[in-house]
């Protein structure tokens, strides 16, 4: 059954993925990490993080998402996107390399390694719930406030801090200054800030 | 009482800080009032601290005022040391200060300086009571630096002229020199001793080792003759008399330029425990300087100029004192020089205030009638430098020749010719400014024999150095071309001719301090003592008679070298311009050399370093600097600005690190 | 230790973070790279949750709390910028901000 579920939210994840990075409409690529979004909610329940999963769906798919294509509709920069030409000489092979460096890697490590690639001991802080003693959003909340509430009250500031920022970056400006036009690069290496010789 | 010594160097430092915040305002005259009336104080204040010293024990009084420098073992404190020597100094210091205070309120009257003069002075005076009242050698030197640094500002306080401005940079070139030994000298006693508290280090002296010894005093003694003008380091007091008279008075007389001998005085414990030809050097740099000086002075037109070689040369008597061991005749030898050498810089102040600025004597002449306190006491001073029996100067150059000879004989020769010199050249001066005709008179039924007598002045000098300041060449002018009409010079008013008379007074009983016998009557020698203790000074085995030898062979000096400046300059027996050699004029070539051989192979030299300096050193950071400017050029293209290729370059790290990580971990 | 599916997870995630790089690394809008930001983060949290139950310990799911809590503040801030830099210049790709190139 978990299998079952697994390959099915599997596949829609990595479809949604590829959604994100390859649809030319930044709306539809939204839309692609919905679904991702959603099929990794299923996951986690499928590994018996309900907290999590319920977590997933609401702060991301419910926020941030929502927050990315509010502000893709309010900005109007949902115009598409010309995959086909690539202004930077060979970042996209170079970025397909990188990338199958990293899965390559990450793959090798989880193959080879087989049981023995998570390491240390089990049950450090507490055994996960059983679902019927204990549930896990009852665990998660006694480890929140007691083994990991400084970075619990470090997180609040943490969330003040970003939400003054915002507020702060997102103003209206008076008389918004116009981004200069970057120069084209010149190939001369004598563009200097002072005088060849002399000033002594 | 000798608590108030604080206040001491406290109230002209008041005075100094008022200035500077009010001075301006304050304006003329009462700025000048204000200062003198806080030298004034301390000099009452000195006198009050002095009849109390007399009741502590060992005549030894000192006050930690607070912490300065504490680092680890080093520590100098802020205190005040006491003694019967530097009491002395403080009362000389202040008294002649004080008066000098009076005198500039005339003679700097209407100067639009006004204030800012009497502001140094004040800050002068405040430096001079560090240097001689601290504790310790650092708080010394930094009296040291700061009478120069008055000094530097007071000589070119006339900055608008060129060579005003010259003559300060000289001054503090020349002093930078000695300076730098001063120092050498305080990190090597420190060095030695761990401490430059003079109560802590001066009882250690006897047991250091020779050489280290040696080594201190002679760096000390080279700080010494940078401070108090002696060879090699003198050309900076005669140029020196560009500032105010009132300052060379001060400064380049009584005061600033016995601070050298102060300091060898302090540290006698180290020149005693020193190898034995090191006070011998001492001795003859002295006597050597005192001569050599006196032979300049013989020859010089400016009236500033003969007193500045003249100071040079009674300083040289001081250091041979300090190298015979007779430490309180320099000391005395210092008191009376400081009266009558003031006096007669304020008495040619005075001549020049009266003949409107006119420095050079061969202008003055018959002056005796026209300013007469001036000449009284101009003639009192004369006769106290010259060593005249019984005014001041006869008993104090006298104590240093019979411990001279005591000492070697030959010290004592040399030092009785330049006593002859300098009865003779001040003979002269007193001669050409006093006496004679009115030269400066275009009414003079002598002009036409003035005229000749300025030319025939004249003609010796074949060739003047820039730096010498004199009028150069024949003098073809005349009076009434040089002098406005109806040109009479005046008498000064009261504030310059009280100090004189008040001075006049000093330089005539200032012997008293010290006189030869008996026992009793070597009052500042057996007040002195407990601080030369530890300096083995000289014992005079000398009986009575021969001291009465002595005195009658200086006497007869002294009479010697007025009667031949007598038959020359009064009855014009002989060609004035036989007994002034150009060498002389010019100062034997001295600073010509020097500015001859800047000018020449020195300049080449600066020229070829400052070559050097520009392809060796430059060339090495400017090439560094293209080294990296040329790197940059090509390193700048890797800074695209696009966040995704940075991006990328993020990445690549990562994969590589991860790689990196994956061959450590290739165990299975 | 897990489960047999724990590889699959893992490789899942791998193959998910691979992608989101790529596509940090490919497109050009703003948006559209803080998306695959978004999708990076949740590769990993899907490893963390994994992790946890491979050992039996709820701190992995702890994390993932902690994680999605950065995430949102950091969604804010890079969207607040992208507001800031469209206000001034409209329509900006990531490639035409390179005022501060060399």
């Amino acid at each position: 059954m978990e299998a079952t579920i697994f390959f099915v939210c599997a596949v829609i994840a990595l479809a949604g993925a590829f959604g994100v990075v390859l649809s030319r409409n930044p709306v539809h690529a939204a839309l692609s990490l919905v679904a991702t979004l959603f099929a990794i909610a299923v996951l986690f329940l499928n590994q018996g993080a309900q907290l999590l999963a319920a977590v997933q769906v609401i702060v991301y798919t419910g926020a941030i998402v929502v927050l990315i294509l509010f502000v893709l509709m309010l900005l109007g920069i949902d115009k598409e996107e010309d995959l086909r030409v690539e202004p930077l000489v060979g970042q996209r092979t170079l970025a397909f390399v990188v990338a199958a460096a990293i899965f390559g890697a990450l793959l090798a490590v989880v193959i080879l390694g087989g049981a023995n690639v998570v390491t240390g001991a089990r049950s450090v802080t507490q055994p996960l719930a059983d679902g019927v003693q204990m549930t896990d959003i009852r665990q998660i909340g006694q480890q929140l406030f007691s083994t990991y509430v400084f970075p619990l009250e470090v997180t609040a500031g943490l969330l003040t801090v970003a939400v003054v920022g915002a507020v702060v970056l997102a103003r209206r400006v008076r008389n918004p200054q116009p981004l200069p036009e970057p120069e084209p690069l010149d190939e001369d290496e004598d563009r200097l800030l002072y005088a060849e010789e002399g000033a002594d | 009482m000798v608590d108030l010594v604080w206040l001491i160097p406290a109230l002209p430092l008041a005075g100094f800080v008022l200035l500077v915040l009010a001075g301006r305002r304050m304006g003329e005259p009462f700025a000048g009032w204000l200062a003198t009336a806080m030298v004034a104080a301390s000099f009452a204040v000195s006198v009050i601290v002095f009849l109390g010293l007399r009741n502590e024990p060992g005549h030894v009084f000192t006050q930690t005022l607070f912490e300065w420098i504490p680092a680890g073992d080093f520590r100098v404190d802020v205190g005040i040391y006491l003694d019967a020597l530097s009491m002395t100094m403080v009362l000389f210091v202040t008294g002649v200060a004080a008066l000098i205070h009076l005198y500039s309120i005339g003679y700097m009257h209407g100067d639009p300086r006004f204030p800012k003069f009497f502001l140094y002075l004040n800050l002068f005076v405040f430096s001079m009571l560090v240097l001689v009242l601290g504790d310790n050698l650092v708080l010394t030197f930094l009296g040291w630096e700061g009478v120069g640094a008055c000094s530097y500002f007071l000589i070119s306080f006339w900055f608008e002229d060129e060579a005003n401005a010259s003559a300060g940079k000289k001054a503090f070139i020349t002093n930078r020199v000695g300076d730098w030994g001063f120092m050498i000298g305080i990190f090597a006693t420190f060095f030695a001793f761990g401490s430059v508290t003079y109560a802590r280090f001066l009882p250690l002296a006897p047991g250091l080792a020779a050489t280290t010894a040696t080594f201190i005093v002679l760096m000390l003694f080279v700080g010494a003759i940078g401070k108090s003008a002696q060879i090699p380091l003198y050309i900076w007091l005669p140029d020196a008399m560009a500032g105010p008279t009132p300052v060379s008075a001060l400064i380049h007389a009584a005061t600033m330029v016995t601070a050298g001998v102060y300091v060898l005085c302090r540290v006698n414990p180290l020149i005693a425990s020193a190898y034995d030809w090191v006070p011998s050097v001492i001795a003859w740099v002295g006597v050597g300087t005192a001569l050599f000086a006196a032979t300049i002075a013989t020859s010089q037109y400016d009236i500033k100029k003969v007193l500045a070689y003249s100071t040079i040369s009674q300083i040289g008597y001081m250091f041979l004192a300090v190298g015979v061991g007779a430490y309180w005749a320099a000391i005395f030898h210092m008191v009376t020089h400081a009266f009558f050498k003031a006096l007669l810089f304020l008495g040619a102040g005075s001549f020049i205030h009266g003949m409107h600025g006119e420095q050079d004597m061969r202008w003055m002449g018959a002056l005796r009638k026209l300013m007469p306190v001036t000449s009284v006491t101009f003639i009192i001073g004369w006769l106290a430098i010259a060593g005249v029996p019984p005014f001041s100067g006869f008993w104090s150059k006298d104590e240093i020749l019979t411990y001279a000879l005591a000492h070697n004989p030959g010290l004592y020769a040399v030092g009785l010719v330049a006593a002859l010199l300098t009865a003779y050249y001040m003979s002269r001066q007193v001669f050409m400014v006093l006496y004679g005709d009115a030269r400066w008179s275009a009414s003079s039924e002598a002009e036409a024999e003035a005229k000749a007598r300025v030319a025939s002045a004249g003609a010796g000098e074949a060739e003047v150095s820039a730096a010498d300041g004199q009028p150069a060449g024949t003098v073809t002018e005349d009076a009434a071309s040089r002098f406005p009409e109806g040109f009479r010079p005046h008498e000064s008013p009261w504030t310059m001719t009280v100090p004189l008379v008040v001075l006049a007074v000093l330089a005539a009983i200032g012997g008293v301090l010290n006189l030869p016998f008996p026992d009793s009557l070597h009052v500042l020698e057996h007040w002195l003592e407990p601080v030369f203790v530890l300096g083995q000074p000289a014992e005079l085995t000398y009986s009575d008679l021969s001291i009465v030898g002595l005195l009658v062979v200086s006497t007869v000096v002294a009479l010697a070298g007025i009667g031949i400046a007598a038959v020359v300059f009064l009855k014009g027996r002989i060609d004035a311009r036989r007994v002034e050699p150009a060498v002389l004029q010019n100062a034997w070539y001295v600073d010509s050399s020097i500015a001859a051989f800047m000018g020449g192979p020195g300049y080449e030299l600066a020229d070829g370093t400052a070559t050097a300096d520009r392809l060796v050193v430059d060339g090495a950071v400017n090439g560094i600097g293209r080294a990296t400017r040329w790197t940059a050029a090509r390193a700048r293209y890797l800074q695209s600005g696009f966040v995704r290729a940075y991006a990328l370059m993020v990445a690549v790290g990562a994969v590589l690190l991860g790689a990196w990580v994956l061959t450590k971990v290739a165990a299975w | 230790m897990g489960n047999d599916l724990s590889t699959a997870y893992l490789s899942l995630s791998a193959v998910l973070f691979a992608v989101g790089a790529f596509g940090l690394l490919v497109r050009r809008n703003p948006l559209v790279m803080v998306m695959c930001v978004e999708l990076m983060l949740n590769a990993v949290n899907l490893t963390f949750v994994t992790f946890g139950r491979m050992l039996d310990d709820v701190t992995g799911q702890v994390i993932v709390f902690f994680v999605l809590v950065v995430a949102a503040a950091e969604v804010v801030i890079g969207l607040a910028i992208v507001v800031a830099v469209s206000r001034r210049r409209p329509g900006a790709t990531a490639d035409d901000l390179r005022v501060l190139r060399g």
